[in-house]
């Protein structure tokens, strides 16, 4: 087996599937062909669920100096089958008063776009499920529905920290989706196109034989790289930025009223918009599915891609056992002080870096735009603590 | 174009529309016009223009219909207004609908089949969006700009 | 039988006329901007409908100009709904028949 016929190896699977129904009309092939495509992104990212649960309860373990789940299967790992026998089997509870309707739906509302978005993402060569001329639009589009789930959750179980979880999710993920797209927009400009596979297209190649070119590696890719990853953390409601879901002070947020596979399926919708979320930045800035080194091409690309993609979900993990939760005050602050401003700033350090022919000159300006806004935003916003004695004032 | 997906889109998209009019619980009606726009935006998609589709779910699921959310949470209040309800409006639509299907179908100039076009792609409307509507698009620009900062000027507390 | 321009633009009255009966006969302000919502949407799918039918042209102009009004349609709901919250504020209501003092 050559290598390229090891790259090529599920879409030549899929053509022998498709070949056994060539005599039905064009419009059924299509349909089986989708079909084909939904059920192969729905399997892999199902299996990446299961693994990345009990991986992450196991890492967490490992942070705080325990040992994470180690009783069902071999080290732990069957974990997933358990907990999934245990919420299917949990009684499902809906409040009286709770708007029946809009409860139900909430959790299929929040789980539907974050498995679409997963569609427009290249998997490897050849490998996109739902390649669309306007994909990092399509992406954007269906992932805003995830905003009215959390609401239609939070008002549709009639409890106060449902609705006090949603307002404050609501708040944080509109607030931090401008500088996601923001961030994605000089990428956007620089190759000319809203399709995934265009922009990994063009980060394909090695300048000076060796080192890709990603975007990553630009200094305004970088400074988008990294604004684009704390946005995703905050739309995917995780550590720090989990205000909304509070366990402390607001039960758990808009799924205080959810119990069984609902709370269940909420669950996947948080891990699935985490995937999706690091699938896009791995499509933007991280060369997509092509190899960091050149003597590295023969690998195939779709694990080039879950190897990219496996490095971010451990950062969310690792993330999540080193930081404590922000301040929702805060949360909002850095969002339009901070974040708004430093992506306008990738846009024009983009702007600087492509009309200086994407050369050293380019590259040294950009670095430097980037640098004098990030330390001008720190000069202003007055980040240095005032620290002083604490006054503890009792109920009196 | 299919007719059957043309006939479902259709239906579903005026059952929820008249549902958004003329239902009883604001945030109920809010959610059935979020329906509705994704309804029109299949419309979109079907005749052809997927990037304005997208930007219509894009614009109106994410940005108009969390507002209207936020601003019903905001001015919650049981009212009389949301159950009072003029039939007198009834009449005028329905008056309105009739006299505009009449002239619909009576101008039987309209009864055109789809003529076969070039797929219109994003690259395209992006040119003749820098290059021949440059002006309208600097326009919207100042216009959202100052919707931006009238919206937060109205919103902001009296100063007592 | 493919839909013909003649079924798109009663579809499209059809919810323009939904739009008017919300604006019309509904007292909530949200209400009212639901409807207005609702008729700008029917406008726009007119422009994409005439813009696919017409004769093939240099610039799809129908498609800009749905651009341009679901952008405009976007700062009129913010600026629509901040003053909904204004009046809200002002006045403890949001029924539009309450508001019908000249001096606050």
């Amino acid at each position: 087996m050559t290598g390229e016929s090891i790259d090529q190896f599920f879409i030549r699977a899929k053509q022998w599937l498709l070949s056994f129904m060539s005599g039905a009309p064009d419009r059924v092939q299509l349909i089986a062909s989708s079909l084909l495509n939904i059920t192969a992104v729905l399997i892999v990212f199902m299996t990446l669920f299961a693994l990345i649960s009990v991986l992450e309860r196991k890492i967490l373990g490992r942070i705080q100096n325990r040992y994470g789940p180690n009783r069902v299967g071999p080290f732990g790992l069957l974990q997933p089958l358990a907990d999934g026998i245990k919420l299917l089997i949990k009684e499902d509870i809906v409040p009286i008063r709770a708007d029946k309707v809009v409860h139900f739906l909430a959790p299929i509302l929040m789980a539907a776009p974050t498995i679409l978005a997963l569609g427009v993402i290249p998997y490897g060569r050849n490998m996109t499920a739902f390649a669309i001329d306007g994909g990092i639009l399509f992406f954007f589009a269906v992932g805003s529905a995830t905003e009215l789930a959390v609401f239609m959750a939070g008002w549709g179980s009639n409890n106060k920290f449902s609705m006090l979880g949603a307002m404050r999710a609501i708040a944080q993920m509109v607030s931090y989706e401008l500088p996601l797209l923001i961030t994605v927009l000089p990428v956007v400009m620089i190759v000319g196109s809203l399709s995934p596979d265009a922009i990994v297209e063009a980060q394909a190649g090695y300048s000076h034989a060796w080192a890709p070119r990603w975007f990553a590696f630009t200094p305004w890719g970088a400074a988008a790289f990294l604004l684009f990853f704390v946005s995703g953390l905050v739309e995917s409601n995780r550590t720090p930025f989990d205000v909304p879901e509070g366990e402390s002070e607001i039960v758990a947020g808009h799924m205080t009223e959810y119990s069984g596979f609902k709370y269940a399926i909420f669950f996947l919708a948080e891990y699935f918009g985490m995937f999706a979320v690091s699938g896009l930045a791995v499509t933007l800035f991280l060369g997509g599915w092509h190899a960091p080194m050149p003597w590295l091409e023969f690998v195939p690309s779709y694990v080039w891609f879950f190897i990219k993609l496996a490095a971010l979900l451990l950062v969310f993990v690792w993330i999540r056992g080193t930081l404590p939760r922000m301040r929702v005050d805060h949360v909002m602050g850095f969002a339009w002080k901070f974040m708004l401003p430093m992506a306008f700033t990738c846009v024009l350090a983009a702007a600087v870096w492509h009309y200086q022919a994407h050369g050293l000159s380019g590259w040294l300006w950009s670095l430097g735009i980037v640098a004098i806004v990030y330390l001008g935003l720190s000069r202003l916003l007055n980040t240095r603590k005032n620290l002083s004695v604490r006054t503890y004032r009792f109920a009196e | 174009m299919s007719t059957s997906a043309f006939i479902v889109i259709a239906i579903v998209t005026l059952a929820v529309a008249l549902a958004a009019a003329c239902l009883r619980k604001l945030v109920h009606a809010a959610l059935c016009l979020v329906v509705a726009f994704v309804g029109i935006a299949a419309f979109y998609f079907l005749l052809g223009a997927e990037f304005v589709g997208l930007v219509q779910i894009f614009v109106y699921v994410g940005a108009v219909a969390v507002l209207i959310v936020f601003t019903i949470l905001l001015t919650r209040r049981e009212d009389e207004a949301n159950v009072s309800f003029n039939w007198g409006g009834v009449i005028v639509a329905a008056a309105v609908f009739a006299t505009l299907a009449w002239a619909i179908v009576k101008t039987t100039s309209l009864s055109l089949p789809a003529p076969a076009i070039e797929a219109l792609t994003v690259k395209r409307i992006g040119v003749v969006l820098m290059t021949d509507f440059i002006w309208p698009l600097q326009c919207v620009g100042l216009l959202l700009t100052a919707a931006l900062i009238g919206a937060l000027v109205l919103v902001m507390e009296e100063k007592r | 039988m493919t839909p013909t321009l003649q079924l798109f633009l009663v579809i499209s009255a059809a919810l323009f006329s939904t739009g008017l009966l919300a604006a019309l006969s509904r007292r909530h302000a949200i209400f009212i901007l639901i409807g207005i919502e609702l008729m700008l949407a029917a406008a726009n799918l007119n422009f994409i409908a005439f813009w696919r039918f017409g004769p093939a042209s240099q610039n799809p102009t129908g498609v800009m100009v749905a651009i341009f009004s679901i952008a405009i349609a976007a700062a009129e709901a913010a600026v629509g709904l901040a003053l909904v919250i204004a009046v809200y504020r002002h006045y403890r209501t949001t029924n539009v028949r309450r508001l019908d003092q000249l001096k606050g």
